[in-house]
This record gives C-alpha cells, structure tokens and sequence, in this order.
C-alpha cells in the first residue's frame, strides 16, 4: 500500500471535492417528515372542510369553493380525520424538533426573516423571476430564503393554534377567545393552509433550478461546493 | 468553533476569497494525497481551511470515495422517514389510522377538564329555532309514541327499570344557551333544557365509578360516552329546546345535549341507557363504528 503513492503520477492524483455540513441531522429529519406530513394535513384537511366547504352558517348553507374529490386524502369525511388526527402529532412534532433545535443551537439567527432583510427580498425577487443581476451572497441564506422559510414556521405555528381551537374549543377556550371565536379559527386555519399551498410549489421550483447537488444536501446533510466559497 | 456566533462564520466564510484558496489548493491536494497513501485515514478535516459551514461544521476536503461513504451513513440515518412510509402500505394503513386515531382519543380525555364550562351564550347570541338544522342519520321521525314512551335503564345501577319522562322532569331543570358542533364543521348556538347527567345519574342509582354510558335510540342509532362527560355539569339530558319539548325532528322526547362533545355524540330520541365498564367492539357508536373518533370532545 505504502507504494501506492510512489507509483502514482500526478495525473492520477486522487479527485477530492469540497464539502460543506449545512443540514444537520435534526433538520433534515424534521424536513421530511414535515413535508409529508403537511401534505397528508393539507390533503385530508380539504377532504373535511368539503364536508361543510363554508365560513357562514349552516341554514341557509352558502358554499365557499368546491373542492374536487381527487385533490383530497382520506376517501370521506371520518377517513379523513383519521389522517388528519394522526399526522397532527407528526406535523407538530417536527415543527418542534425542527424549532427547538434552531433554539438550541442559535441557528435560528441564520434563518429568522428580520426587519433587516426586507430590503434584501426585492433584488432576489428580481434576480430569480425577472432575470435581474445575482445579488452579492454573505449568509447562509438570502433575504428571499429567509422570508420563506420564516414563514412557514409561521404557518405552521397558526395552523397548529387554530387546530387546537377547531379540536378542542372547550379545553382551549382562552385561545378560542385569543382568535377571535370558533369561526375565526376556522378562517385562519384555513387561511394557513393557504399558505402552505403559496409555499410549497415555489419552494419546489427553487430547488428544480438549483439542480442535484441542493437538494442531495437536505438528504445527505453535506453540499459539494456549496455556493458561498465561489 | 461551534459556538461561534453565525454571523462571524458568516464573515469567516465570505472572507474566504478566491486568492485564499486558490493559495491553499495545492497544499489541500498535496494532504489528501499523501493521506490516500495510507488508506482508511482518519476524516481530513483540513484544518488550514477557514470558515465552516452553516451548521457549525468546518468545511471539509475529502476523498470522492469518503463523500460516497459520509453519504451512505448520513442517507441512513434518515431510516425513521421511512418508517412512515408504513402508511403507504395498504395492510398496513388502517391499523396505523385506527392507532392514530385512539391515541388522539386517549390525549383527548386526558386533556379533558371535569370542570371546565363550554361557553354560554346570551339569547342574543343564540340562533332562531328554524335555523338550527335538523340533522339524521336515516329518518327524520323514527315515530316514537310519546304517550307509552318510557326510558329502558340498565346496567350497573341500583334501580334498573322504565322510567317515565315526568320522573325524569322531576329533577331540577338546567336551561343553557351553547354551541352545538357538528363534526362537518358548522357549529349553531341553541337554547337547551334538560336535567343534568349526574341528577340523573344519581335517580338511577348508578355506580359512580363505571366508565361508560351506552345509549340506544328509536332510529337505531347508539351512542357510547365516557362517564366523564356524563357527569360534566353542562351534560344534559335534554327534553326541551326553544322553552318547547323537544320536537320529532329534534329527538323527541329526549336526547342528549352534550356542550363538551360533538354533534353526533349527541343522541337522539333515547331508547335504553345502559351504565357498563366494557364498551363492545362493535357497538362503540353508529358513527364510531364507521371510523369516527370514539372520544368526538370538544
């Protein structure tokens, strides 16, 4: 073995590539099991909420929007709610490994959407949608990336409180009251769902353009050449 | 290094320009050549490389073939995602529901407070009569003869028998403004009377520590509730609605009025109540035993 380095020319010298650590093992387990089980939630959800697809009152009942059978998980109303009762506990224990993790290790700070930021968004805005100059990168990631990411802790933050209040609007009274009553979790519960489905197919073309090696990393944990050392 | 604050990794890392590395590339390939030479060497973690990755980590060069490993390991370690890819199995997928199911039920009793009141509304609030819809599973009027019509009582009680309304009207009369919610997701505020669960209860004679009332109706319907709920102060047995006895489409002449449970919990034109500690497994609740969850609270 040792004259394996002797008989070696230089043409030969062994390929080696860099690598970069950027999602540990806590966040890519909460990715995934995340992104499962908000698709699981937002499927099952759809098939409940056309069991009553209304904000308004049941007599006279007007519907909101109909929502096609094929879109739904669950088959009826019950098996819907068996997914949607089961993937709750998935749902909202990722969201928490996910943050506490963030907490614990101060990553947040590369991630958390600050004021800071906002005036970051609209160049990377212009850059990735209206074929606009690359702006300069010095963090982990761009203002854009912050604010999508933030906001889907967000939304996952109210559409975990507002289900509380649809599941349990007796024992969560108080967070009943703090929004706004019973009807108004509903809209709001909704209205986070909503968000997801803005999130998920942008997110989704992000990581088709930015190709293999990106999204090998959320599975990996380690990016080959990560962008900031160009 | 990994407790260094982001932002100076960030800097560390921004630092890192093309003239630094381009200086330190020929010493990186000079390393990694020499450690090939000795094979299974230790991870080369170069340590003349500023900055580290985003996680904390230093940025490492490394062989292709110690990246192929890293992966493998890293790729299992994700081995517990999978594990929910059980659901996608068809043998598999109920018994994971119905297990899903339950321990939600079982969370949700646990979470259940004795004393804790559902919101009680104003007559302001409450909605007219004619917009509090009529809701059946099968017939809208199972056509009970409310003149012989007697309540069957059984079970773990001391005084099992027939019981007529007016022993049921006897007791003290609780009149409530709550919110009625249906499972499909509209909910409506009614006006209820009735007498307690636990005055009930306690006219039958029943055994305080049993678990469970099961209930039977006229429609065929059947309804289980755990005797938390039965003994919640807001639990009725309700025989009027509006100041009026209950109508045919409503339940005549008694039904359930539960502000803590959801509307199909809430059974209609009652037949029989039985108190027991053993719930049948296929006899949990009409709905229940199509999938709905058993424990259906509020």
């Amino acid at each position: 073995m040792a004259t394996t380095a002797a008989v070696m020319k230089p043409t030969e010298v062994p390929a080696t590539v860099t690598v970069s650590y950027e999602h540990p093992w806590a966040v890519r387990i909460a990715h995934w099991l995340g992104a499962v089980a908000v698709f699981v939630m937002i499927g099952s959800g759809l098939r409940i909420f056309r069991a009553f697809p209304s904000f308004g009152p049941k007599i006279p009942q007007q519907d909101f929007v109909h929502i096609p059978g094929q879109f739904t998980i669950g088959g009826w109303l019950g098996g819907a709610l068996q997914w949607h009762f089961t993937f709750m506990w998935i749902f909202v224990g990722s969201g928490l490994m996910y943050l506490i993790y963030q907490l614990a290790t101060g990553h947040w700070r590369q991630v958390l959407f600050t004021p800071r930021d906002i005036k970051g968004v609209w160049p990377m805005v212009r850059h990735y949608f209206l074929f606009g100059p690359k702006p300069a990168v010095d963090m982990a990631y761009n203002p854009l990336q912050k604010l999508a990411y933030t906001s889907t802790v967000f939304l996952g933050v109210v559409s975990t409180l507002t289900g509380m209040v649809l599941y349990k609007p007796v024992q969560f009274w108080w967070l009943t009251w703090l929004m706004g009553g019973f009807h108004y979790a509903r809209i709001w519960h909704f209205a986070a769902m909503c968000g997801f489905v803005a999130f998920i197919p942008g997110h989704l073309i992000m990581v088709a353009l930015h190709g293999w090696n990106n999204f090998y990393s959320m599975i990996t944990g380690w990016k080959r050449d990560p962008e900031y050392l160009d | 290094m990994p407790d260094d604050n982001p932002a100076e990794i960030q800097q560390r890392a921004s630092d890192d320009t093309p003239e630094n590395r381009e200086a330190e590339a020929p010493q990186e390939a000079r390393e990694s050549q020499s450690q090939e030479a000795a094979p299974q060497g230790p991870e080369e973690v170069v340590a003349g490389m500023p900055g580290t990755g985003p996680a904390g980590e230093p940025i490492r060069v490394i062989s292709l073939a110690e990246r192929k490993r890293i992966n493998r390991r890293e790729m299992l370690k994700l081995a517990p995602v999978l594990a929910v890819g059980a659901f996608a199995v068809t043998k598999f997928r109920q018994p994971l529901l119905d297990e899903g199911l339950a321990f939600s039920d079982w969370a949700s009793g646990k979470l259940f407070g004795r004393h804790r009141l559902a919101r009680t509304f104003s007559n302001r609030d409450v909605a007219p009569f004619q917009r509090f819809p009529y809701n059946f599973y099968d017939v809208a009027d199972p056509g009970v003869d409310l003149e012989a019509w007697t309540l069957t009582v059984q079970g773990l009680v001391q005084r099992p028998g027939e019981y007529k309304l007016e022993q049921i009207q006897a007791l003290p009369k609780v009149v409530q403004n709550t919110r009625h919610v249906c499972v499909e997701g509209w909910d409506v505020i009614g006006n209820f009377g009735g007498t307690r669960g636990s005055d009930f209860l306690r006219l039958i004679g029943a055994d305080a520590s049993a678990r469970f009332l099961e209930v039977e109706c006229a429609d065929e319907y059947y309804e289980s509730i755990d005797m938390a709920t039965v003994l919640h102060p807001q639990t009725l047995f309700c025989y009027e609605m509006y100041g009026q006895p209950l109508d045919r489409g409503h339940g005549a002449p008694l039904r359930l009025q539960m502000p803590t449970k959801l509307g199909y919990k809430q059974a209609k034109y009652l037949n029989t109540v039985r108190v027991t500690n053993v719930l049948r497994a296929d006899k949990r609740g009409y709905w229940e035993d199509q999938g709905y969850s058993w424990y259906g609270g509020l």
